[in-house]
């Protein structure tokens, strides 16, 4: 048996080796997702964004020297060969035109560093500082700082190809910081932003897995003081784990930050399992039973409320595939596999390999006498005077659950990775500069050619003007009109009077084919205009704001446009947009996976405890700390990302365990004919140490994960620790005193007390 | 028996020239050194076009997205023959549509190892704009051809390196060759030139970017046969492997007896309608 189920689930587990991390953050969004599904159109039409940025700096605080210009220079140069460069921007290969006579002349702005004398450098700064594609742009505005933009166009079909690519630039920057010590380069950029969270997910796997597993199990073997039964719960949470983990692999998930919290999920909950079985055969071996019965006998009664907070575990993680986002159905399928089968493996393979490695238990130890003390106290208080208790945890929660509102929901990305990653590092930066994410405009009227329409341009270059009025929000406003004003210039000898839109459209388009014909390799416009002419877009360097902030930027953007944009219509995309609405999207969604969720649990605990009115009581300490959860996560930290969707999903199915536990032991006593009361004593006698056990044990469990140096899954574990908590302690109070209390009310006004209408059981 | 002696002597002779002409062409076909060998195909290929004088062709373009957009444009390029060392094929190209850049030509006098010099005639401002180049690695009008992959193949701008024979896969035989570019600011790292080992004609280039990476191909199709012995293909189909745009060039019939010559490649021509 053992060593069947051995190689079954190791069977299981090389899925495993299938998995790899997903190297692109679009995973987070659904392929249905409407502001995902402009965001590919976009890309469609003007190529994928994707980019790795260098980030310069110098001691000497201004990059308008020879050395800076010069290691701006190399670093261009050298970022062609990045893998799948399609295009490099920086201050020194931008095509500068100038028009001389009945020439125009497109050239890179610095084609050859090494001359430049203190009196061009001065004439360069002044030029960069007039050209709007560059200032703000390509060079800071205060001169302090460069910036290289690599666009890469990664392939989706192979492997690791974002990290290979950031570990190039990386490369790429020890080698150019050889050349010109005093130089300082970040780097950032969407790849990077990518490979960020592969790095994150790595980072996670390689401490925080492994401090998971070490403090559970200090805690076994603090709590059960066996080496035996600690070895045995091990090998059944790995085992449950390759099940999830390889189900992940033979499904083809990629992994990311959020799905890697599977692992840790699985460990707690398969450790739950194990502990109800362990401390039932310790309670029974204490009170002299031989092992094979104490094990049977265990086995049995628990076999019920097992099943049936697994069912309602997995029923929780599966509801997590209604979420948007990839992401957590990944996560939400490879925990429900690794609880279906930690819930298979503690009714089976724990049982034979407790009977068949020699298990004992020493006597009693203080620690679980000094958690039965407290439990007592508990117990007194609430048997005593539930009336009290009951109206002080409603009030305590309901207080809690009126501060949800305040809860402010942040999906500001460079604020998932915590200071420590280098990454969050290169953000910091580059935003005091150049912005850290874009917001697309994009104008289509439609119509072959309508982009060198004057009347279209003279809107894009209003619009232009307005968005770079928006300074709280707006770093950088890249723009079509801005190149046909300076062509049209050029193409007159260089008058500053025809710094204007051209006054006809065949002028514009003949203009737009001559600067055509005249750029080099990758310094094209096909990511500015369609291959039609027919749309353009803007592009808005934001500011690191908040989503919310943004979402308020963008409805005024919009609002701008629709009275001022000349009948056109305005399409909003772009990676800021995407994460800007991320939330909302994910919580619409999980809200309605919630209220099933709930009709789910009360399905089968009704079912499963054979009463109705017990089963809709249940719902009470069930939905209760969750809601009190957000309420004090709204009180101590106000913000939360879109993580917060999954919370509901993942805390409900393990606040079910205490409650099915609890109410089971009640139930069972009232089966026997215990007074209300004395059935309520018996479930704190025998459920009680189980409950706080497992609690503290999941509880701790989750809020390692705020260790995480990903704040998605750091408020996903801290959440759930607190919702975890709550739900002990709302289950140790407000659950026996409503049933005490519904007792009372019971006698005080039926008229017929000896058939009670809440014992249907036979 | 009397054999006519002088007739067996000029067969002979007739025999030897032809076979000493046929080794001459075939010279450096069979070298063991890749880099002979590489430069022989491409030469015999060169020497396939010589002395065509000027031609004219029709030719549509469409470019299309990765989704399968397409937009397309109407061209005339007129090709005068390279005259002398240095020099490439010159062109004239006269856009017809999109209607916006109707009557807008450009004149090409393509050189091997420099920027080409290039003049734009624009109607709407009636002026003749010389363009600066270093543009020939650049995108020819947004499709995914650059002025280098339009230019006809001088063998001055590669250094070739033999690298074998393969099928493609319609069944013809090719030699691969690997061209490096010598232009110092190309696009490319390198190119993979599959020559049609009974035509010398190039039947398909591979375009590898700075990084290395294959990032276009260039298949040339429906070859044909024009009376004075030239080929000239009539489909020419570059895909962008990393964008999935691609660009496909269709032309209509070659028209070698067209008379051009230098002076019609002149700016000044230009603006003559």
């Amino acid at each position: 048996m053992v060593p069947l189920l051995t190689i079954l689930c190791c069977a299981f587990g090389y899925g495993a080796e299938r998995l790899r991390f997903a190297g692109d953050y679009r995973i987070f969004f659904g392929p249905d997702n409407p502001d995902f599904v402009a965001n590919e159109d976009a890309q469609a039409t003007f190529g994928k964004p994707d980019n790795i940025a260098f980030v310069l700096t110098t001691d000497e605080g201004s990059i308008y020297s020879q050395s800076t210009i010069a290691a701006i220079h190399d670093l261009t140069e050298a970022s062609w060969s990045l893998p799948y460069a399609s295009r490099v921007d920086s201050l020194t290969n931008f095509q500068n035109s100038v028009g001389e006579n009945d020439d125009l002349f497109v050239e890179d702005l610095v084609p050859d560093p090494s001359a430049l004398s203190p009196a061009e450098i001065v004439r360069l700064q002044a030029l960069a500082e007039r050209e709007p594609l560059i200032h703000g742009f390509l060079t800071a505005r205060d001169g302090a700082a460069a910036v290289v933009n690599v666009t890469v166009q990664l392939p989706t079909d192979v492997p690791n190809i974002t990290s290979t690519t950031v570990v190039a630039a990386r490369e790429l920057r020890a080698q150019i910081q050889r050349d010109y010590p005093g130089l300082r380069v970040h780097i950032t950029g969407v790849a990077a932003l990518s490979a960020a969270f592969e790095e994150a997910g790595l980072r996670d796997s390689s401490t925080l897995i492994p401090a998971v597993y070490a403090l559970i199990l200090v805690v076994l073997l603090i709590v059960l003081r066996s080496l035996v039964a600690m070895a045995s719960s091990l090998l059944l949470i790995l085992l449950a784990t390759f099940v999830g983990v390889g189900v992940g692999g033979f499904s083809g998930v990629e992994l990311t930050p959020i799905s890697l919290a599977a692992p840790t999920v699985i460990l707690t909950i398969a450790i739950a399992d194990a502990i109800h079985i362990l401390a039932g055969v310790r309670s029974r071996m204490w009170e002299g039973m031989e092992r094979k019965m104490a094990l049977i006998e265990t086995t049995a009664v628990n076999f019920a409320p097992i099943s049936i907070t697994s069912l309602t575990t997995v029923v929780g993680f599966l509801t997590l595939n209604l979420s948007d986002s990839p992401p957590f159905h990944h996560l939400g399928n490879m925990s429900a596999a690794g609880i279906a089968a930690a819930w298979f493996l503690s009714i089976t393979f724990l049982p034979a390999i407790l009977a068949w490695l020699p298990l004992r238990f020493r006597a009693r130890n203080r620690a679980s006498d000094a958690s039965r003390g407290l439990l007592a106290v508990v117990e007194e208080i609430v048997v005593e005077q539930p009336g009290r208790v009951a109206c002080l945890v409603a009030f305590c929660c309901a207080v809690l659950i009126a501060l949800i509102p305040t809860m402010e929901i942040n999906d500001q990305w460079s604020n998932y990775f915590d200071e420590r990653l280098e990454f969050r590092q290169a953000i910091d930066t580059a935003d005091r500069y150049f912005g850290s994410d874009n917001v697309e405009f994009i104008v289509d009227p439609g119509e072959s050619g309508a982009v060198t329409r004057p009347d279209f341009l003279a809107t894009l270059d209003s619009f232009t003007t307005w968005l770079r009025g928006q300074e709280d929000a707006v770093a950088h406003v890249f723009s079509l009109s801005d190149v046909m004003k300076r062509l049209n210039k050029n193409l007159h000898s260089d008058d500053p009077a025809f710094y204007a839109i051209p006054e006809s459209q065949t002028l514009a388009s003949q203009y737009l084919l001559v600067y055509e014909l005249s750029l080099p390799y990758g310094l094209d416009l096909s990511n500015r205009v369609d291959i039609d002419r027919r749309s353009t877009r803007i592009t808005a360097s934001m500011k690191d704001i908040s989503t919310g902030e943004t979402r308020a930027f963008l409805e005024e953007a919009r609002a701008w446009f629709s009275s001022n944009g000349g009948g056109y219509e305005l399409e909003v995309t772009g990676s800021k947009v995407l994460f800007a609405f991320v939330a909302e999207r994910n919580i619409e969604a999980l809200f309605e996976g919630a209220i099933a969720l709930v009709l789910a649990i009360f399905a089968i605990l009704s079912m499963s405890l054979r009463s109705l009115s017990i089963g809709l009581l249940s719902l009470i300490p069930n939905a209760l700390p969750m809601l009190a959860a957000f309420g004090l996560w709204a009180l101590l930290v106000g913000v939360v990302g879109f993580s917060v969707a999954a919370v509901g999903s993942v805390a409900v199915g393990v606040i079910v365990d205490d409650t099915v536990h609890f109410l089971s032991k009640y139930l069972r006593a009232r089966e026997r004919g215990d007074s209300v009361e004395a059935s309520v004593r018996y479930s704190f006698e025998t459920a009680g140490t189980a409950i706080l056990l497992t609690t503290v044990i999941l509880a701790a469990g989750f809020a390692l994960l705020a260790s995480s140096s990903f704040k998605l899954n750091a408020d996903l574990g801290l959440l759930t620790a607190l919702a975890v908590g709550l739900a002990m302690a709302v289950n140790f109070t407000l659950l026996p005193s409503m049933l005490l209390l519904i007792d009372r009310l019971r006698t005080r006004f039926s008229t017929a007390p000896a058939a009670p209408p809440e014992r249907n059981l036979p | 028996m009397k054999p006519p002696r002088p007739l067996m002597i000029g067969t002979a002779l007739l025999v030897l020239c032809h076979a000493s002409l046929l080794a001459r062409a075939n010279e450096g076909l069979e070298s063991d050194d890749p880099t002979a060998r590489g430069y022989a195909i491409a030469k015999r290929a060169d020497e396939s076009d010589a002395g065509f004088g000027s031609s004219a062709a029709q030719l549509t373009m469409t470019l299309s997205d990765s989704r399968g957009r397409e937009t397309t444009r109407e061209l005339r390029i007129e090709t005068l023959e390279k005259q002398g060392d240095g020099n490439g094929d010159w062109s004239l190209t006269r856009f017809f549509s999109p209607p916006d850049v109707e009557g807008t030509k450009l004149l090409s006098q393509a050189r091997v190892l420099k920027s080409d010099n290039q003049w734009l005639y624009l109607p709407a401002l009636r002026r003749v704009k010389r363009i600066s180049s270093s543009n020939k690695s650049g995108p020819f009008v947004g499709s995914e051809f650059a002025f280098e992959d339009l230019t006809s193949n001088e063998l001055g701008k590669y250094e070739y390196i033999y690298l074998g024979e393969e099928d493609l896969d319609d069944g013809s035989r090719v030699y691969k060759v690997q061209c490096n570019p010598l232009y110092e600011r190309s696009g490319y790292t390198k190119l993979n030139c599959y020559f049609d080992t009974e035509t010398f004609q190039s039947r398909r280039i591979e375009f590898f970017d700075r990084g290395g990476r294959l990032f276009k191909t260039l298949d040339l199709l429906e070859y044909r046969r024009y009376p004075k012995g030239y080929w000239r293909s009539h489909r020419q189909i570059m895909v962008n492997h990393l964008t999935r745009k691609t660009t496909t060039l269709q032309f209509g019939e070659f028209d070698f007896g067209v008379e051009l010559e230098r002076r019609d490649f002149d700016p000044s021509a230009l603006e003559i309608p």
